[in-house]
């Protein structure tokens, strides 16, 4: 077994680590999906409001492709969408029974089908939502052949969930996801495997080219085990599912329903008891928020706290977020915070003595930490950044929209989450994701 | 504390826009953030951020450049009594070089300070911290005997025509304390090199009590004095006359120390322009064609402000080279040129500090290669394209 070992990158020392314990499965009232959890997505709606729906009827299209059609994840009745500025529209609600009926697909012997059955059925429930693509990390087109397809089994981020956990019993369900997507890429399925642990379930799987890793976040993204397996030039594209959402396909194809639960880790050192919680993709949020909140002055994140959204008292669970973090809101004045020694201060750099204490755990809060400057250090972002990038300068060319540069440094290679523990390190408090997002749109709009 | 922030909260609108004190809401904005972190959160990105920020890595060189401020404030009373002839204790000394050294400290801080605040509100942006570490680099590479106005002067130039119409700090191209030095060098020669300002209350008429000059050692060398380079050990612990900062490597490897651990300077600039400096006079020993080009590679870095430069001015993170393997080629190209220029031009004994800025202009270039090799890598592993391959 070679393991890849990555040496750069960052594990943030954050307290509150789910217990391997899951909850029953939590009901939902509601269910939402979200159009600004998607790029390039504006729904236009299919059902109308007070439509009964089963999971897997569909709800909406993409007025940009509309072959992209999303289903609801759990039958009920449709609400009126909640809109925004501009009458765009937010979220999507539905009103969720307490049992869940679902479409019937009807059950299918994977081995007898042909991509072209697959990609239909997956459209039509509307899992095709769930792949997505490098370049530009959105969903990919309905007619696009990948060159590869990537799953990373494993997540480094901060407080992410354990797939070998949660998994463990839809091995079968992941298995038939894999052997159905092996059959709509021109090249092979990729498995990123943690090879630090010594039972993973992953291992025994078919059909699918076994990677294994080893180092500090982001090792556990997917671009990183494309760029040191087979990097991505420009003009190909690859895609990428999360292991819950390839047991879901699985699941279509053996059980014939979209069957749109999940377990997620509820984390973070706000969170009461952190464990794991079999929810609904985009249920709503209130009632496990309640059950978990220490305090009032917090900041729920759905996803983890680098590339989560944060989620009011009211909100859903992201379509692709796996993970509920709980943070404090870092709204408090520090008296001369940069003076003090810092014993209780995590840094990537040695400038606090909280370096002394390797391996504490630490609480950390919203505050910025100090004002937004010019850049200033050198070499911070290349110590968390395991790519052959030069990820200043590629930063530098999406600020001065020089789109030919943008390419030649690499951006097809990149999502906006690589570049989250520059977010987290630069001195100058510069938003690199963001800057990133914008980088990666303004290309695609040039190139379509 | 919770008087303070309150007097702060309620004084606050008058420095906003329409305030009647608007005109100063950056120096209001500048102590403001100084006593205390703001309490802004995050709102796009990442949810958390290190707690570093750039006032905290400022005031760590700041602190790094503390042990070669202590030396040289005690060095400059050392070397006034010992001009004297007397003695005195080590406490009595570093009075004498305290009273010395701060008035240059005060002037470079308060004149550059006061341009960083009025270029920072004509742009209405926060004060950057930059000049926390400018302003005390300026002092310790200067003479004690330096009048303020020349230093006044240079800050002046320095921070105005070097940083602020580029775009103030992270925007420069070269170190403003080294330009600020080089332009005192080259419109003031008399008041920073040759053998008058080195000792406090000397200049070359009142030269010579026990036939003791104020000559650095690099202008022993320069004038082929060899003998009287001072012993390797007065050269590395600093009991020699110099700039400020410049004399104790002792003083100076502590600082390097503290660069290193937080991880604020570049180890890797440090060592290639000590490699560079070495590669060079070795190159020159072999030539040995006279006997500056004959002193030992020890003796070189020892001499002037070679360590000083290498440490603190080399390191300068917006000034430097940015990429990893730039820095190497940076680094090694200041030592061989500070060297270079040393040995080659009497006129200029201080290679270092024309090294620096000469490398200064290139690191872009430098920078550039890298990134174009970068961009060639990655075509490389572009699919060929093996369309219009003739049949066999």
């Amino acid at each position: 077994m070679q393991i890849i070992k990555i040496k750069k990158g960052l594990d943030i020392p954050l307290k509150g680590v789910a217990a391997k314990v899951t909850g029953g499965f939590f009901i939902p009232n509601y269910v939402a999906i979200k159009p600004a959890d998607f790029v390039n997505v504006l729904p236009r709606m299919i059902v109308n409001p007070g439509d009964r729906v089963k999971a897997g009827t569909p709800l909406f299209k993409n007025k940009y492709d509309e072959r992209i059609v999303f289903t609801s994840p759990v039958s009920g009745v449709v609400m009126e969408p909640i809109r925004g500025d501009k009458r765009l529209i937010m979220e999507i609600p539905v009103k969720a029974d307490q049992d869940i009926f679902y479409e019937e697909f009807g059950r299918q012997d994977i081995s007898s089908m042909n991509a072209e059955d697959i990609r239909s059925l997956l459209t039509k429930s509307g899992l095709w939502t769930y792949i997505r693509q490098r370049p530009y990390d959105l969903i990919p087109s309905v007619d696009a052949t990948p060159r590869d397809i990537y799953i990373s089994t494993f997540d480094t981020s901060p407080l992410a969930p354990d797939y070998n956990f949660v998994l463990k019993e839809k091995v079968t369900y992941f298995q038939a996801g894999i052997d159905a997507l092996a059959k709509l890429s021109n090249g092979r399925v990729h498995l990123g495997l943690d090879g630090s642990l010594d039972n993973n379930i992953f291992s025994s799987v078919k059909n699918a080219e076994l990677h294994y890793f080893k180092g500090p976040h982001p090792t556990g993204n997917v671009s990183v085990q494309i760029h040191h397996t087979k990097p991505i030039n420009k003009g190909e594209t690859i895609w990428h599912l999360n292991p819950q959402d390839v047991a879901m396909i699985g699941k279509l194809f053996v059980d014939g329903i979209y069957d749109a639960r999940r377990t997620i880790a509820l984390t973070g050192p706000e969170a009461r008891e952190p464990f794991y919680q079999e929810v609904v993709v985009g249920c709503k949020l209130k009632p496990i928020i309640e059950s978990q909140t220490k305090q009032q002055h917090l900041r729920v994140i759905s996803g983890n706290v680098l590339t989560g959204s944060s989620v009011s008292a009211e909100g859903f669970l992201g379509y692709y977020h796996h993970q509920l973090t709980f943070i404090t809101e870092g709204d408090y004045y520090e008296f001369a915070g940069w003076a003090m020694p810092g014993f209780k201060k995590f840094s990537n750099s040695r400038v606090f003595f909280s370096w002394l204490f390797p391996g504490k755990k630490y609480d950390f809060d919203t505050n910025y930490h100090g004002g937004h400057r010019p850049l200033v250090m050198s070499g911070q972002y290349e110590k968390v950044f395991p790519f052959n990038i030069l990820p200043v300068y590629l930063v530098k060319a999406i600020l001065a929209q020089d789109i030919e540069k943008m390419e030649s440094l690499g951006i097809y290679e990149v999502a906006p989450e690589d570049f989250a523990l520059c977010d987290y390190v630069c001195t100058s408090k510069t938003e690199v994701q963001q800057i990133v997002r914008e980088g990666m749109e303004m290309l695609r709009k040039e190139m379509s | 504390m919770k008087g303070l922030r309150k007097y702060i909260d309620s004084i606050k609108p008058n420095f906003r826009k329409g305030g009647r004190f608007a005109k100063l809401e950056s120096t209001f904005d500048a102590f403001e953030t100084f006593l205390y972190v703001p309490k802004k959160v995050t709102l796009s990105g990442s949810h958390i951020r290190d707690s570093v920020d750039l006032k905290r890595t400022m005031i760590i060189v700041v602190i790094a450049l503390m042990p070669s401020l202590i030396f040289g404030m005690w060095n400059v009373g050392y070397q006034f009594h010992k001009a004297m002839g007397t003695s005195v204790s080590i406490l009595a000394d570093f009075w004498f070089g305290f009273q010395a050294v701060l008035p240059i400290i005060v002037v470079s801080y308060v004149t550059g300070l006061a341009i960083e605040f009025i270029s920072a509100q004509i742009r209405h942006h926060e004060v950057n911290e930059g000049f926390l570490v400018t302003g005390m680099l300026i002092p310790l590479i200067m003479p004690v005997n330096i009048p303020l106005w020349v230093v006044a002067v240079g800050t002046a130039f320095a921070v105005i025509f070097v940083k602020e119409v580029f775009g103030g700090t992270g925007m420069n191209i070269f170190n403003p304390a080294l330009v600020a030095r080089a332009f005192i060098f080259f419109a003031y020669p008399s008041e920073i090199s040759g053998d008058s300002p080195w000792i406090f209350g000397f200049d070359n008429n009142l030269m010579g009590v026990d036939g003791i000059t104020g000559a650095t050692a690099l202008s022993h060398a320069a004038s082929g004095h060899m003998e009287s380079i001072p012993s390797l050990s007065d050269l590395f612990f600093g009991f020699i006359p110099g700039c400020i900062g410049e004399t104790s490597k002792l003083a100076i490897l502590i600082g390097a120390l503290i660069l290193i651990i937080t991880g604020i300077g570049s180890l890797r600039i440090m060592l290639s322009v000590i490699t560079g400096g070495v590669i060079m006079t070795l190159i020159f020993n072999l030539i040995g064609a006279n006997t500056y080009m004959q002193i030992d590679p020890m003796t070189q870095l020892m001499m002037g402000g070679f360590m000083f430069g290498a440490v603190f001015m080399a390191t300068d993170p917006v000034t430097a080279s940015q990429t990893p393997s730039g820095k190497i080629v940076y680094g090694v190209l200041i030592g061989v040129f500070a060297i270079l220029v040393r040995v080659f031009n009497p006129a200029y004994p201080e290679g270092m500090m024309l090294s620096i800025l000469l490398m200064n202009t290139f690191a872009p270039l430098i920078d550039h290669v890298v990134v174009q090799n970068n961009i060639r890598k990655r075509l490389k592993r572009l699919p060929k394209i093996t369309n219009n391959v003739e049949p066999k």
